[in-house]
């Protein structure tokens, strides 16, 4: 119990009339690679935005055990504060600052926990120069551990799919999260760059220590890297349990047949 | 008949002709009472001169101007591609150099050398006192405009706010207005400065907290209305602000310190190295900025906010901070305005220069720090050029349809301004490329 780093409790989200998260009840462990699958529209963004202060749940709680342990409510929380609290994601469409470069984007990330202090930006003193060299030295370390050291000036709206990918978890790790949040890292990536994605997620988790909650439609991806799932559709979790569970569950069955098929179109 | 007009270059050629005609309308003659169509007719028919060559009527220079115009648009549209790449390769090695830092502060060092000994070479009194009240001044205000506008990203409409508030300030504590000042002393107005500085940038603050929430166009709109507001209480509170008969005399700088003692005022050239020793401690602030971690969390909010949150950047936080150094910018260009002018009415404090300040930045490049100040510089000499030795027909109040056609222009040939900061040429390739985030990314592919 007292090491579920996210506790996700009978959580509802509308938007008008639409139910995007209905009664949604999940949780992960501390150091746990925990995927949510389910069909298209089934809630998964949703729920990351819930859990990152983008989106405010009208109902239910989401409790999430900070850098000391320490148990912090999400819900009413800002993006930025879930972000300082520990927790990094990365975006379906994959959200670059474009028109700055691999370094700079990482950077930002590295220095964005600093307090502000303009005239010390501004004057440049000995303090600011050591809190950049340390951004920097974080940078250049990140950057080689997601494997793109020699792309690190170029821009990166001229980096490909996976690459971009690759430097959105690396700007996500250099906040220092507990947590990284992986929304469809795979999608529009070429099958050698998948084989690379999911050594580096494993990676992340292995010798970084930070757990790993993961949204993805490649069922390959999923069932090789995840420990435990939980399946959404139409905003409910309809089962959860290891790969083994889920593929064999005849509810998951049903909704990915139905929801590609029949279901949807009687829905919509 | 029909296919002519489906020729694009007869198209192209009508456009040319309707814009020269609509700005010979703009600047020609105003109409009366009695003859409301003069202004219309005149603009046409009036007797003018063919570029001070020979006599003859209004719309022979302008249906010339409409032809050369429509065969530079017409060549820019063949053979841009060509001349811009020209003038790249041109450029490439003082670019490239331009990046080295050694080479930087050369030019900088030889701009300012240039600037301390500019009042020598110009002694024209007319020109010794643009150079502070029209150039270094506005300067001044765009390179503060530019935090705001070309640094964070946020339309400012009513910048002019922050300067009347600094020059009111000025007054108010140097004992101008009605409302008496601080514990009744009668200050220099150097002490103005931080008591200024710190109050248009608390009206930043206030302003901008809840307001800066608001996305680009809303708050380009509170923005305007604050502006009004302020220049109406400028008008209208009597007791405070001495309402639309302006303020009473505003002293001059002044120094004692010590044995030294020196009064401003006498001539505009001590107001000049006094406004620039401010410029350049500004400038230097603000690039150190731009290269900061503020800097770099700018362009972040600025590219994409909803990303720079998700990594722990407040964006309210860098906006009202971006809000308030580009008021205390303002506010203490008011101060040197006021105690310079020695004069302020509510009348300077209008729409029109707010605009006029977005002018420069928008023409310089946004976010450059050197292309606002260049542009800042050419169009203001230009106006004052207008201003001192008019052409023939000329009111003052053209020079905003100038300026309007100029927007335009850069608009369409080189939108990121005159010399583009390298992020925002960047941006501007990009969202032409349609690699622009729109809101609608944050559900990924949700219409
Ligand atoms: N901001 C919003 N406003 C209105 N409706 C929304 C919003 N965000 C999500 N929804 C709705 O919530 C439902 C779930 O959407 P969500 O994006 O969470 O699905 P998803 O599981 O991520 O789907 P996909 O696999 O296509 O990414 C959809 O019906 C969607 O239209
Ligand atoms: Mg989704």
């Amino acid at each position: 119990m007292s090491d579920r780093i996210f506790d996700v409790q009978n959580v509802t989200l509308r938007f008008g009339g639409v139910v995007s998260l209905n009664d949604v009840s999940l949780h992960q462990n501390r150091g746990e690679i925990l995927a949510v699958i389910g069909p298209n529209g089934a809630g998964k963004t949703s729920l990351f935005n819930s859990l990152t202060g983008v989106y405010q749940p009208q109902e239910g709680t989401i409790t999430f055990l900070g850098r000391d342990a320490k148990p912090i409510s999400i819900i009413g929380k800002k993006a930025h504060q879930v972000s300082s609290a520990g927790v990094a994601r990365t975006f379906q469409a994959s959200r670059m600052f474009s028109a700055l470069t691999a370094f700079e984007n990482v950077k930002i990330g590295a220095e964005s926990h600093r307090g502000i202090g303009v005239l010390g930006a501004m004057l440049k003193g000995p303090g600011t120069r050591k809190d950049e060299k340390s951004s920097d030295a974080k940078t250049f370390k990140l950057l080689e551990f997601v494997g793109m050291t020699e792309k690190a000036n170029v821009v990166s709206a001229s980096l490909s799919y996976g690459d971009r990918r690759r430097l959105e978890i690396a700007r996500g790790l250099a906040t220092d999260p507990q947590v990284l949040l992986l929304d469809e890292p795979a999608a529009g990536t070429n099958p050698s760059e998948k084989i690379q994605l999911t050594e580096l997620i494993r990676k992340v988790r292995d010798e970084m220590g930070v757990s790993i909650l993961l949204i993805e439609h490649d069922m390959k991806l999923v069932m090789s890297l995840a420990e435990r799932l939980y399946v959404l559709n139409f905003g409910g979790v309809i089962a959860e349990g290891t790969p083994e569970e889920i593929r064999a569950n005849p509810a998951v069955i049903e909704a990915y047949l139905g929801s590609s098929s029949v279901t949807t179109e009687e829905q919509a | 008949m029909r296919t002519l007009f489906h020729n694009v270059s007869v198209r192209r050629l009508i456009s040319a002709l309707a814009v020269m005609a609509v700005v010979a309308v703009m600047t020609g003659p105003a109409g009366s009472t009695e003859t409301p169509t003069a202004g219309f007719t005149g603009s046409f028919a009036e007797k003018s001169s063919f570029f001070g060559m020979f006599e003859t009527v209004r719309w022979v220079p302008f249906l010339f101007l409409g032809l050369v115009f429509f065969s530079v648009w017409s060549l820019w549209l063949s053979r841009g591609q060509q001349v811009k790449d020209g003038v790249a390769k041109v450029f490439a090695a003082p670019r490239a150099a331009a990046e080295r830092r050694p080479v930087r502060w050369g030019i900088a060092v030889l701009l300012i050398v240039v600037a301390l000994i500019l009042p020598h070479i110009i002694t024209d009194p007319f020109w010794q006192a643009a150079m502070v009240e029209q150039i270094a001044v506005y300067v001044l205000l765009a390179v503060g405009l530019n935090v705001v506008v070309g640094f964070a990203g946020l339309l400012d409409l009513g910048f002019v706010a922050f300067y009347a508030i600094g020059a009111y300030t000025t007054a108010w504590v140097t004992g101008a207005l009605p409302l008496p000042p601080l514990f009744g002393i009668h200050m220099d107005p150097f002490f103005a400065i931080p008591i200024a500085i710190v109050i248009a940038m608390l009206a930043g603050i206030i302003l901008g907290a809840p307001t800066l929430r608001l996305r680009g166009d809303y708050l380009a709109i509170v923005t305007l209305g604050f502006g009004e507001i302020i220049t109406i209480f400028a008008n209208n509170l009597y007791g405070i602000t001495g309402g639309s008969q302006g303020t009473a005399l505003i002293p001059h700088f002044s120094l004692h310190v010590g044995p030294i003692k020196y009064l401003w005022g006498l001539t505009p050239v001590p107001y000049y190295y006094l406004t620039l020793v401010f410029v350049v401690l500004f400038l230097a602030a603000f690039s150190l900025l731009e290269h900061s971690r503020v800097g770099r969390a700018w362009t972040a909010i600025r590219e994409d906010e909803v990303a720079a949150e998700s990594v722990g950047i407040n964006p309210l936080k860098y906006k009202v901070m971006a809000f308030a150094i580009g008021a205390s910018t303002a506010g203490f260009a008011g101060v040197v305005t006021a105690s310079q002018s020695n004069n302020i009415f509510p009348s300077s404090f209008t729409l029109s220069f707010s605009i006029n300040i977005l002018v420069l930045v928008i023409f310089g490049g946004m976010g450059s720090i050197f292309g606002v100040v260049l542009g800042a510089i050419i169009i203001q000499t230009g106006s004052m050029y207008l201003l001192h030795t008019p052409p023939a027909g000329y009111q003052p109040s053209d020079l905003y349809v100038y300026l309007g056609a100029l927007l335009v222009m850069m608009m369409i040939f080189r939108p990121a301004g005159l010399v583009p900061s390298r992020r925002r040429r960047r941006e501007i390739r990009l969202s032409e490329a349609g690699e622009g985030h729109a809101d609608e990314v944050l559900t990924g592919d949700q219409p």
